[in-house]
């Protein structure tokens, strides 16, 4: 269970039931890589997996995963044991290989979207097609004016990274979506 | 709504994802120093107010956050074409007979 404060609030004061499971997962760890494209493979081997190229899609090996964002823009998801290994390989390689590597685990709750009608609730807020996002995969954008990073796990699971302060507003709009699936609009 | 093409995304999305950020090809002079008041405030200020179309700059700010460059018609809304920062303006005259 998550103890951040915010969280807790926005919990308390909202919860429904609907056709889609909404929850909110445990604080994990996560960085936010820029490199330049050059220094790539300097970049994968101290990660351990190859950073994917093509925006949008994303590498998985073990406990770490890289999202890429933009040309010069990873996103890489981690266990919380990984992290003192993650951020030693890097600051090795930071002379070769200059680079920024920031902690960003704080900055943003993660939302699980799971049900038939998952993509009927994330379009809601969501403006892009998410049909066309592969499984697998994810991708940055917007749900109801906030920034989200959506990952899509399998067809009808997804998780939703929102910046915390736009927590409340987030959560509060899916959980009443959920009731209006619910009710049947 | 309106999609536009993202240059380095690759692909078509809608607007939400996008903020508009001014008139492209504008350079900063080398040396301000060397410019009156009146040469420095047509860099600031000073737009082409196009009507019809008009070479712009966009931000995927919600998106891989890249700065590109389009041609955009203001008058119908259209874009003409997208394409990254950096390169050259496109010709006008192809891009409308593409329209055709």
């Amino acid at each position: 269970m998550n103890t951040q404060p915010g969280i807790q609030a926005a919990l308390a004061n909202v919860t429904s039931a609907g056709p889609v499971l909404l929850a909110i997962l445990p604080e994990a760890t996560r960085f936010s890589l820029r490199i330049n494209s050059g220094n790539l493979a300097a970049a994968s081997k101290a990660l351990g997996l190859s950073l994917p190229t093509t925006i949008g899609t994303r590498a998985a090996s073990g406990t770490r995963s890289a999202l890429c964002h933009g040309p010069d823009e990873w996103e890489i998801l981690a266990s919380e044991d990984d992290r003192a290994d993650i951020e030693a390989a890097f600051a090795a390689i930071y002379l070769k290989a200059p680079h920024s590597l920031t902690d960003i685990s704080d900055r943003e709750i993660t939302i699980v979207i799971e049900g038939d009608k998952a993509v009927e609730l994330l379009s809601v807020g969501c403006p892009i097609n998410l049909d066309r996002l592969a499984v697998g995969n994810g991708k940055r954008t917007v749900f109801d004016s906030a920034q989200v990073v959506i990952y899509r796990d399998a067809r009808d699971s997804f998780r939703m990274q929102v910046w915390r302060s736009f927590l409340a507003h987030v959560w509060g709009l899916l959980n009443i979506a959920n009731c209006e699936l619910a009710a049947g609009y | 709504m309106l999609l536009i093409h993202c240059p380095y995304c690759d692909e078509t999305l809608p607007e939400p994802e996008f903020a508009y950020a001014g008139e492209a090809h504008i350079d900063r002079p080398a040396d301000p120093q060397q410019l009156s008041d009146e040469e420095w405030r047509d860099f600031l200020f000073i737009r082409t107010n196009a009507k019809g179309p008009h070479y712009e700059r966009w931000r995927h700010i919600n998106g891989c956050a890249r700065f590109f460059n389009a041609v955009r018609d203001t008058v119908s809304d259209k874009f003409l074409t997208t394409y990254k920062a950096g390169e050259a303006r496109p010709d006008l005259a192809k891009l409308l007979e593409g329209q055709k």
